[in-house]
Order: C-alpha cells, then sequence, then structure tokens
C-alpha cells in the first residue's frame, strides 16, 4: 500500500513537534526514518499509524484520505520499542489477539485463527513456544512475537518504532537481517523508526533523514551517504570532517593559502567544506591541507589522525591504514579525495 | 597466620550494613513487644469476652433480631458502596493515568480528600446536605425519599469514607504501566470495550482485587460518619459498629465482643488475604499502595 503524507504539521500544546512535512512512501517499499532524538521520526510514525492526529495537512493511504480515521480503521500493523506484549495471555493468543477482536462477520472461525497464528509463529521461528508467556521469554523473542502479532491481521503498511531499540548490539544485529528476511518474504509496505544509522543504512530501500521537526533528505542509503544534501546530513550520516574555507577565483582557501580544490559553481565568501575522514590523499604539495599532528589514535584497522590547520586552531580528522608510514610524522599534507561545499551558517 | 586468614574471610562475608546480634535482637524484641500489647492483646481480648459466657452465649447473641439486623445492613451497604467505588475507582484512575488534561492534581487531592477530613465531618456535610432545614432533604422528602437516617444517607457517608481505596491503589499501577499495552490493541483493531475488558482489567486485576479488600474491610468498620447519617435506630439503621457501641453503653459486654468479633474476624481474613496477595502478585500491585 501506497502512503503519501502531505503538509503534515503537529503540535503538542502548541509547541511544534513537525513542521510541514511531505513523503511519499512507495508501495513495498522498507524505508527508514532517522534521526537523533526530538527530530519528530516518531511522531511522524505515530501519526501515519493513528496514534496521533495531525494538527495540519493530510494522510493518504492510497488514495483514500486517512486523516480522519482511526487507528483501528486503518489496518496497520504497529510494533513497539518495548514490545507492549499482553502479559496475561500466551504467545499464541497475543498472536491471535487482532484476529479474535474482530466483529463476528469478518472473523475467522477458532481453527482458522489457530491456524494462522501457528504459521506467523514458524515465519518468527519461534515454533513451539506457543503456550509460554511473554516474560519467559528473551527481548529478541519477545520483538519476534510483536511481529508476529502485528503481521496477523494482514496491516496495509507494518509501523516499526525503534524496534531493536531495547535490544543488545549482538541480538540487534540479527534480527536485523531476519526483518530484512521477511520483508522480502511478505512484501509488506515497511516504515521504521531509528537513530542508529548503521541499522538504517544496512536495513532499508530509502531513508528519510529528519531533524528538529522537518525532512533533511529522502534517498537511498548509497546517495545520502554520498551526496548529502545539508550539513546536518552530512554530519549526522557516517564520519565527517568539516573546516571554514573562503571561496576565491574559482578556487578555496584557507588561510590565506589555495588548498588545490576548484570551488566550481560556488558563489565566492565564505563557506564550509565538508569530506570523509577516509575520503583523502596525502600528498606533497604546496596546494593543500597541511595541519600539524594533534593526536592520532589506532582503530581497528585504521589511524584516526587529528590535524589543527592553519593557525586559527581548527580540528579536522583524516584516517589513514594504521601501518602508513605517515602516521609518524608530527605534520602532514592531504587532499580530500571527495568534498562538498555547504553556505556557511 | 591460618586463624587471621580466617577471620577475615568471616568478616568479609557480614555486609556492611548489618549490626551485632545483640542490637537485631534489641531491636526485634522492642517490635514484638510493642506489636503484643498494642495489636494481639487487645485482638486476644475481643474474642476472650466474646466467648467469657461460652458458645451458647455468643451464637445466642448472634442470633438475636437486632443484631441479625446489623449484620444485614452492614452486608448491604458494603455490597453497594463497593462496587460503586470500584466503577468510581476505575474511572478516576483510568482518567488519571492514562489522559493528560488541565487540572488533574486538583482531582488526585480531591480523590485524597476523605483521607485527611475526620469521618464524623463527613458524615455532618450529608446532615448538612439533607437535613431537614437544607434545601436538598425536604425537596426528595416531598418525593418518599429518605436519606438522613435511612439506607441512603449511610451509603452516602460509606462511600465517601471509602472512595480513595481502589483510585489509590489503581492509579500509580495504572500510570506504572502507561498506554502501550492499549495503544497495541487498537493498533490490533479491538474498540474501546475490547481494550480495556481484554487489556487494561486483566493487567490491573490483582490490584483492583487488593483495593476491592481494603475498601471493603473500611466500608464494614466505618464509624464515624455512619454514626452521624444513621440516627442509630435499633433494628433498621444502626450497623455493626454502631450495634457494638450501643451494646457496649447498655453494660451488655458479652454481646457486644460477640459482635466485635465478627468484625475483628474479617479484619483477620481481609490481612490474610491481603498478605497473600502481596506475597503472590507483588509486582502487579503498585508500590506503597497499602494503607
Amino acid at each position: 500500500m501506497e502512503v503519501r503524507v502531505q503538509n503534515v504539521r503537529k503540535e503538542f500544546d502548541r509547541f511544534p513537534a513537525l513542521h510541514d512535512v511531505s513523503l511519499d512512501i512507495h508501495s513495498g517499499e522498507l524505508i527508514a526514518l532517522l534521526g537523533p532524538s526530538g527530530s519528530g521520526k516518531t511522531t511522524l510514525l505515530r501519526l501515519i499509524a493513528g496514534l496521533e492526529m495531525p494538527t495540519q495537512g493530510k494522510i493518504f493511504f492510497g488514495d483514500v484520505d486517512a486523516s480522519e480515521k482511526s487507528v483501528q480503521e486503518r489496518n496497520i500493523g504497529f510494533v513497539f520499542q518495548h514490545y507492549a506484549l499482553f502479559r496475561h495471555m500466551t504467545i499464541l493468543e497475543n498472536i491471535s489477539f487482532g484476529l479474535k477482536v474482530r466483529p463476528r462477520s469478518t472473523r475467522p472461525p477458532s481453527g482458522e485463527i489457530r491456524r494462522r497464528a501457528m504459521e506467523l509463529l514458524d515465519l518468527v521461528q519461534l515454533s513451539g513456544l506457543e503456550k509460554r508467556y511473554p516474560n519467559q521469554l528473551s527481548g529478541g523473542q519477545r520483538q519476534r512475537v510483536a511481529l508476529a502479532r502485528a503481521l496477523a491481521i494482514e496491516p496495509a503498511v507494518l509501523l516499526l518504532d525503534e524496534p531493536f531499540g531495547a535490544l543488545d548490539a549482538q541480538v540487534r544485529r540479527e534480527l536485523r537481517k531476519w526483518l530484512r528476511e521477511i520483508h522480502d518474504r511478505t512484501g509488506h509496505t515497511t516504515v521504521f523508526v531509528t537513530h542508529d544509522q548503521e541499522e538504517a543504512l544496512e536495513l532499508s530501500d530509502r531513508l528519510c533523514v529528519m531533524s528538529q521537526g522537518k525532512i533533511e533528505q529522502v534517498g537511498t542509503p548509497d546517495t545520502v551517504y554520498d551526496y548529502p544534501t545539508s550539513p546536518f546530513v552530512f554530519g549526522f550520516i557516517g564520519e565527517s570532517s568539516t573546516l571554514p574555507v573562503v571561496v576565491e577565483n574559482n578556487e578555496l582557501w584557507v588561510g590565506g593559502r589555495a588548498i588545490g580544490l576548484p570551488a566550481g559553481d560556488a558563489k565566492p565568501g565564505n563557506a564550509r567544506l565538508f569530506f570523509r575522514p577516509h575520503d583523502v590523499d596525502l600528498i606533497e604539495a604546496d596546494a593543500s591541507l597541511a595541519g600539524v599532528v594533534t593526536t592520532a589514535r589506532r582503530v581497528g584497522g585504521t589511524r584516526r589522525v587529528e590535524l589543527e590547520i592553519g593557525g586559527a586552531g581548527h580540528l579536522v580528522e583524516v584516517d589513514l591504514p594504521f601501518d602508513h608510514p605517515a602516521g609518524e610524522k608530527t605534520r602532514l599534507s592531504f587532499r580530500p579525495r571527495r568534498w562538498k561545499l555547504f553556505p556557511a551558517e | 597466620m591460618a586463624a587471621t586468614k580466617l577471620r577475615a574471610r568471616v568478616h568479609r562475608r557480614v555486609s556492611p550494613t548489618s549490626e551485632s546480634p545483640l542490637v537485631q535482637w534489641t531491636l526485634i524484641g522492642i517490635a514484638l513487644l510493642f506489636m503484643a500489647v498494642i495489636l494481639l492483646l487487645p485482638l486476644y481480648a475481643v474474642f476472650h469476652e466474646a466467648f467469657v459466657k461460652g458458645v451458647g452465649a455468643f451464637f445466642a447473641a448472634l442470633g438475636e433480631r437486632d443484631a441479625q439486623a446489623a449484620i444485614r445492613l452492614t452486608l448491604l451497604v458494603a455490597a453497594i458502596a463497593v462496587p460503586l467505588n470500584v466503577v468510581f475507582g476505575l474511572a478516576a484512575s483510568w482518567a488519571i493515568a492514562k489522559f493528560e488534561f488541565k487540572g488533574k492534581a486538583f482531582l488526585i487531592t480531591l480523590i485524597d480528600l476523605p483521607f485527611s477530613v475526620s469521618p464524623v465531618i463527613s458524615g455532618l456535610v450529608y446532615v448538612l446536605l439533607f437535613g431537614a432545614g437544607s434545601f436538598l432533604g425536604p425537596f426528595l422528602k416531598s418525593y418518599g425519599i429518605e436519606v438522613l437516617f435511612a439506607l441512603p444517607g449511610i451509603v452516602l457517608a460509606t462511600i465517601f469514607v471509602t472512595f480513595p481505596f481502589v483510585a489509590r491503589e489503581l492509579i500509580p499501577l495504572m500510570q506504572d504501566q502507561g498506554t502501550g499495552d492499549e495503544e497495541a490493541a487498537l493498533s490490533l483493531g479491538a474498540n474501546g470495550w475490547q481494550t480495556f475488558w481484554r487489556v487494561t482489567l486483566p493487567n490491573i486485576k490483582w490490584g483492583l482485587l487488593y483495593g476491592v479488600l481494603l475498601c471493603n474491610a473500611r466500608a464494614m468498620g466505618e464509624f464515624g460518619a455512619v454514626a452521624v447519617v444513621s440516627g442509630k435506630i435499633r433494628g433498621q439503621t444502626t450497623t455493626m459498629p454502631l450495634q457494638v457501641e450501643m451494646l457496649y453503653n447498655e453494660y451488655n459486654a458479652a454481646a457486644a465482643f460477640a459482635l466485635a468479633s465478627l468484625l475483628a474476624l474479617l479484619a483477620l481474613v481481609t490481612l490474610v488475604l491481603k498478605t497473600a496477595l502481596e506475597w503472590r502478585f507483588g509486582d502487579e500491585i503498585a508500590a506503597g499502595g497499602g494503607h
């Protein structure tokens, strides 16, 4: 099911949580809402679910305006960060809940409900645990039950609110892979909220980066990583270094020295240079970024060197292979291989 | 050498917050003595006095017409007041725990009011509200409804006094549980009633039972407020606590204590059930909910 969010604004007690947000979610895709806390990503998810109502704007499910529909009418599957399993029901009862509460006319017979619940239990690889209670399962198992319960009602859209947020790192990686498999097999349109960029980059077809109640950028993980359209996205996704520069004569200057990078179509004046620490070439040339090594730390297979550029005390980071001879030097000069220029704030 | 090592090991096993046996036993002894004098001795006295003239006299006292009427009235009042307070308590705690609205703090204070007001005062309030000099009293009387010195007055006073028990027990419990389960049920297509009966109520059932137990004990034992509104008409508007007092004032100690022993028994049963609930479902009953 295609979901369109159109110019949605949401205020809580006059405090705006979302400003004029629009987003098209394609049918069958797995899209991540990524952002720091307070960016409005969970609010957007709850608005799509119908757990919150927009102050302004509309939400379409396919061609149908769902803005005024209740959460029950929207037929969504919602998975909560803290599972929200019904503690007094067995796993089987939890999964069949959504079918059992249907009105008599649309409720499947009880044998059918049981068969479907068992099928889902099999899908989430928990067969044999149907008689257990939620508190007898591990966190990872509980979240799988929660997913099975959400899938039982054959939702139009599957919405997950930081589904792996309460789990430890190893279980989280495992479940991530597993969720991708389930998605590929069932083909539900899926929206999930996360603050973990690695999770978003690895899992999603597209990601939607949010900050301070606004959407910063929407695109495939590769596009967002390689071509960030705002300083925020550049800084939030992946590692980044930044430096104030001056644009003059179609060249970039730092501290009165040309650094050998063309300005392209940037306007003359102050600007901000962004680059990835691992995307640099060490060069011995005058037109380069040169600096004094302040610290050098080895992080796994790379050495992360912090340089002080020019006299103004600007610090940037560059990554070297850990056995690179330049790691021993006190001065380094380099040029970013790929970079991006944003107007100075 | 070996001995010092051993002693060091023994020392390490004692937790830093524990005290020497002497201090421990002195403190425990004081507590036990206090409990014996304040609680156990009176309890023993009640049952001793009740049976001082023999088992026959005990049952004769209970079988008396007025005593029977008092027992029936007490049971009836509790049977009306407790369910009503369950409904009010559920509604109030549901509203307070699951929704945000203005005046919430004020509502919580209001629920606590009966705890801070003397029961006699709350009884007097109803006398002022429904008495002969009031507006409501004569108005209702013209329709043949007697409130004061009749069952409605007693029930009203009892409801007022026992109002906080269910709500106070449920509010922290429901606040603690949050709205996640309800949201999950709604997202799965359940309507409001289904969510309440299948999710909310089962989540709070032990806490609710605990609150009902305390509410019931207080409803049956209430003296002050009921004494003011009942008019103490023998055989008609005297509840068990009032009957006990009247019998005692008439120097009928054996009969008074026979009835009193029933109330004491109710207290003991409540205590046992309450402890059993706390022991079995401690984490499903709000912490610090006891009064």
